[in-house]
């Protein structure tokens, strides 16, 4: 281990020297500031979409689709509009000639199918809970009730809930042009001959349920009008990209269409999203020229905001006998649910390229089906595409360790890419610039007590103990930072990866910063305050930043992907370094110096040799007074910067877990959970744990706990909190979090991207440790969730018979 | 189903002021506070009583406001995040939240800190089994939980260190107001 830290990492955790920063800036990037949102958010001085009040302010409730799938055979409203306080009701036909179709921005292949979906339904629903109609009154309560006196009736069609059996000539169709969405495939390397007479191979199917993202703030959109423009609020991750998109929809010229995303209550990808009630709120008010307000309710949430994950693995690898990675193929379906939204038929393919994971192999071979269901379509969920795909391969990894009798972990040491041995070329084509797999894993084997708790494993099984200890292994990568523009474009995306930022200096030497990032709890306010703070050297708190209004964040591409730091927090540093260039000039020019002699540090011009002195505070304010400047130089210090990476980031790490399962009631419990990840270089120590933390317990939560269910005609069973399981603080463990430092070398901050490592992460290496405490008695794979009843049902007969042959059956 | 007309005057205390408000029988708590009282620090997380970030404290005990009728009120004393701060300063709950960084997008976040609150009133050195058992009624989907339950021990070393201090709103002392309810 001590070799590898000697090999230039450094491992540490948060200590008290964080929170310490030195005078005068220079040492904020890597302190543990608290953050600044944090004021306001824990004295309710807050701005959600839903505390708007607007005068004559109107209130929306949609009518939902009770069926999954049917054609609208009749509507009257009639007796609706008579209901007290009911202003207006709509249908879809009101709407049919201007609701255009919602975009999806990733038409991935040449053949895919992307069917007309509008907003509103007109003529078929296809996934219950799609919008039939909606009541426009003066409160909600009365928009609600006026719901019931709306008649729709429906001629129900067959629902399509099963990806298989949609794919089967005689299934039932969700479009008319059939149930395929697209065919993907990729493929790298001589995947035949990686295969032909490979002395090992193993094949895996694996479920990835569907899941519900479940941001504590439900969606909000309020829309108005003056008659000419058009302004909307709304609980989005995107305000830059939504206007865009509703502008292309809805045609109101984007010029005279602001978007504002005020305070938002988390998203992990489930507002990113051009929504249905966000294009119909604005003809709404287009229509009545009143404002609106839509707030939605949980259950109402459950059933339509897009859902996560929901594919169907088929993994294969083959291997030497001495645990060599020859070759990995994948054919995946991933469940498209009814249409395609904003990036549907993108997040699997986000993963294909993350199937190989750390690991060297000769060949590589995907292929990924969109299949349409009658479900509420799925789209981006933290992680998107790249949780699937490190599941599936860290799975198998274990798979094939246990098929060669070898431990998990040393058959990872054969196949990963050393730490000497970047940057390196993957299989999959992308280029990993920097990393070091053996000194995460060694931080995180002696953090675990990796071996001490294979001893009482062996113990336990030694003694038929009911309750059996298994240990899983988790050594991910991933790809952040979305994304190179090019990358994007050879990939057919509808848009580029860049991100913006405005930094100015004002009279007094304050600085505003202006990021087309979208935080929703990242706590960007604080991250980019560090980083503007040492670069320009003045105090984090003279620092603000400003987001998430297309009128004063005139361009962005918003937050998603673990994108913001590895992108936009590059584009707020080559800001300050414009700014900063500017500074000098001025500087240089009150000190009758030369530029070339002016040397910059913490927050003062220096002329080299010299006591003589300005702050960049006295240079701003000369700057503002513009009374002496150089000859032809624009009296303002401030500048704009526009950042497209080169290349994605890779953060990566070990993750173990311990889970004990009673055997006899298939219940588990995780004993201990270590996860030493390497992100880069970190800005902020305490935003980057919770970061981890909150991954990790969405990762766990997918392991054990949530998933979406539906009945056989396609209804949701799961919606309410009480349904749909997520953890509380009862149900997940204590997490051990450490970090190795290898600093990216693609971008000057050297960050790589937090958002999603931990859901990444977690999700297999729980997984891995069920399925690793019951190995004896023959499993090999439990369904996630993994609740004790699936656990107590893969036990099967086994319960009783242990099998003698290591549990290889 | 109707609503009817009829309206009800509510009159309770609401962060140490008398308000007063009429609203119908079916108004719940949670929007009368936010839409009428427009104390909006009140979250409404799932409207059906099991995320918790709705939680105030009625009479000091946390209660699901979007689980209890407007009505039901009437006389009581509420407390919502919007009160919780001591002489303009923030109390030993909302620091240590902010201290150990127990919060993210901070949705959920008056619930917990309503319902830490009262906990720590309650037991003022509670132990992690305890804490644990305390919080685990409010759902947090950023923060996977670990700093909440070290803000919350943060929380009662600080409460320790400023003890002695008053109560807040003087809980009880509503006077002829609180007769009227019948709870207090």
């Amino acid at each position: 281990m001590t070799e590898q830290l000697d090999a230039g990492v450094v491992a540490r955790q948060i200590k008290e020297s964080d929170l310490l920063g030195g005078p005068g800036g220079g040492n904020e990037v890597g302190r543990a500031r608290r953050r600044k949102e944090d004021a306001r958010l824990v004295t309710g001085r807050t701005q959600w979409t839903d505390n708007i009040q607007l005068p004559g302010l109107l209130h929306v409730a949609f009518l939902r689709s009770p069926m999954a799938h049917a054609r609208i055979t009749r509507v009257d409203t009639s007796v609706a509009r008579t209901q007290p306080g009911v202003v207006a009701v709509f249908s879809g036909a009101d709407f049919a000639a201007e609701q255009g179709s919602l975009p999806c921005a990733w038409p991935v292949s040449e053949d895919i199918v992307i069917p007309d979906h509008p907003p509103m339904a007109v003529t078929e629903v296809r996934y219950a809970g799609e919008a039939v109609a909606c009541v426009v009154a003066t409160d909600r309560y009365k928009a609600a009730d006026a719901l019931d006196a709306i008649e729709i009736d429906y001629e129900p069609l067959d629902a399509v809930t099963d990806m298989t059996a949609a794919l089967e000539d005689d299934s039932p169709k969700v479009h008319e042009s059939g149930n395929k969405a697209f065919t993907w495939t990729f493929a790298q390397g001589d995947i035949d001959a990686a295969f032909r007479d490979a002395p090992v191979r193993v094949d895996r199917t694996y479920v990835q349920q569907r899941l519900i993202p479940s941001a504590m703030e439900p969606r909000a959109v309020v829309a108005q009008t003056d008659g000419d423009s058009f302004t909307l609020h709304s609980a989005t991750q995107i305000p830059h990209i939504l206007r865009v998109m509703l502008a292309l929809t809805t045609g109101i010229p984007e010029h005279k269409l602001r978007v504002i995303a005020p305070d938002v209550g988390g998203g992990f990808g489930s507002k990113l999203q051009v929504t249905a009630e966000e294009v119909l709120c604005l003809l709404i008010t287009r229509r009545l020229g009143k404002p609106v307000k839509w707030t939605e309710s949980r259950s109402e949430g459950n059933l339509t905001v897009h859902h996560g994950r929901d594919q169907l693995q088929r993994i294969s690898v083959a291997a030497d006998a001495d645990g060599r990675v020859r070759g990995v193929k994948v054919d995946l379906l991933a469940d498209m649910g009814a249409y395609l939204m904003l990036v549907t038929p993108g997040v699997p393919l986000l993963g294909a390229f993350m199937y190989s994971g750390i690991y060297k192999m000769d060949a590589y071979d995907f292929t990924c089906t969109g299949v349409f269901t009658t479900k509420m379509p799925t789209d981006a969920y933290r992680g998107a595409g790249r949780p699937e795909a490190t599941f599936a391969i860290e799975r198998i990894m274990d798979e094939l360790a246990a098929e060669l009798g070898m431990d998990p972990i040393e058959l990872r040491r054969r196949n990963w890419i050393g730490h000497t041995e970047f940057p390196y070329t993957t299989i999959c084509g992308l280029t990993y610039d920097s990393g070091n797999y053996e000194a995460a894993t060694d931080r995180a084997l002696a953090l675990f007590g990796y071996d001490k708790l294979r001893a009482e494993q062996a113990d336990r099984r030694e003694r038929d103990d009911p309750v059996q200890l298994g240990i899983g292994v988790s050594t991910y990568t991933e790809m952040c930072g979305l994304a190179p523009s090019r990358v994007l474009g050879s990939l057919s995306y509808g848009a580029g990866g860049w991100e913006h930022a405005s930094v100015r200096v004002l009279p007094t030497g304050k600085v505003e910063v202006v990021t087309g990032t979208s935080p929703h709890g990242q706590g960007h306010e604080t991250a980019w305050s560090q980083i503007v703070a040492d670069a320009l050297g003045v105090p984090f708190e003279d620092v603000a930043v400003i987001h998430g209004d297309t009128s004063s964040s005139h361009k962005g591409m918003d937050t998603y992907g673990s994108r913001s730091l590895v992108v936009g927090g590059v584009a707020v540093v080559q800001a300050c370094e414009k700014v900063k260039e500017k500074a000098k000039q001025v500087a240089a020019h009150l000190m009758e110096a030369s530029p070339d002699d002016v040397e910059f540090s913490r927050g003062e011009f220096r002329v080299r040799g010299t006591g003589t002195s300005r702050t960049i505070q006295e240079v701003a304010l000369a700057t503002f007074a513009a009374h002496d400047l150089p000859d032809g130089f624009e009296p303002r210090l401030d500048a704009d910067a526009t950042f497209d990476p080169d290349n994605f980031s890779f953060p990566h790490g070990t993750h173990l877990c311990a889970v004990e399962v009673d055997t006899e009631t298939g219940a588990t419990r995780i004993r201990s959970y270590v996860a030493v990840d390497d992100v880069g270089n970190v800005v902020n120590p305490l935003i980057v744990e919770g970061q981890v933390h909150g991954g990790i317990a969405q990762g766990i939560a997918q392991a054990l706990f949530e998933e979406a269910v539906h009945d056989a005609d396609g209804n949701l069973l799961t919606t309410t909190m009480a349904d749909y399981l997520l953890p509380s603080a009862a149900d997940l463990p204590a997490y051990t979090t450490d970090r190795t430092e290898t600093p990216a070398t693609t971008n000057p901050l050297g960050v790589k991207g937090v958002g999603e490592a931990g859901t990444i992460a977690s999700t297999p290496a729980v997984v891995n440790a069920i399925v690793d405490a019951l190995r004896p008695y023959g499993v090999r794979d439990v369904p996630m969730p993994c609740t004790p009843e699936r656990v107590w049902r893969a036990l099967g007969p086994a319960r009783t018979t242990k099998s003698t042959d290591g549990g290889l059956s | 189903m109707s609503e009817g007309t009829a309206r009800h005057v509510v009159t309770l205390v609401v962060n140490g002021v008398v308000r007063e408000a009429a609203v119908p029988a079916r108004r719940l708590l949670s929007d009368f506070l936010r839409h009428d009282l427009g104390l909006t620090g009140t979250h409404v997380g799932c409207e059906h009583g099991v995320c918790g970030a709705c939680t105030v404290l009625l009479d000091g005990e946390p209660v699901r406001s979007c689980l209890t009728f407007a009505v039901t009120v009437d006389g009581h004393e509420v407390t919502t995040v919007e009160g919780l701060a001591e002489d303009g300063e923030p109390s030993p709950v909302q620091r240590g939240f902010t201290e150990c960084h127990g919060l993210q997008c901070g949705f959920c976040t008056p619930g917990f800190l309503c319902t830490a609150t009262a906990f720590l009133r309650d037991n003022p050195a509670p132990t992690d089994e305890e804490v644990l058992e305390a919080v685990a009624g409010n759902l947090c989907r950023c923060t996977g939980y670990q700093n909440i339950l070290k803000a919350v021990h943060r929380a009662a070393e600080i409460q320790a260190e400023t003890r002695g201090r008053p109560e807040p709103h003087g809980y009880g002392t509503l006077g002829g107001l609180a007769d009227r309810g019948g709870r207090a």
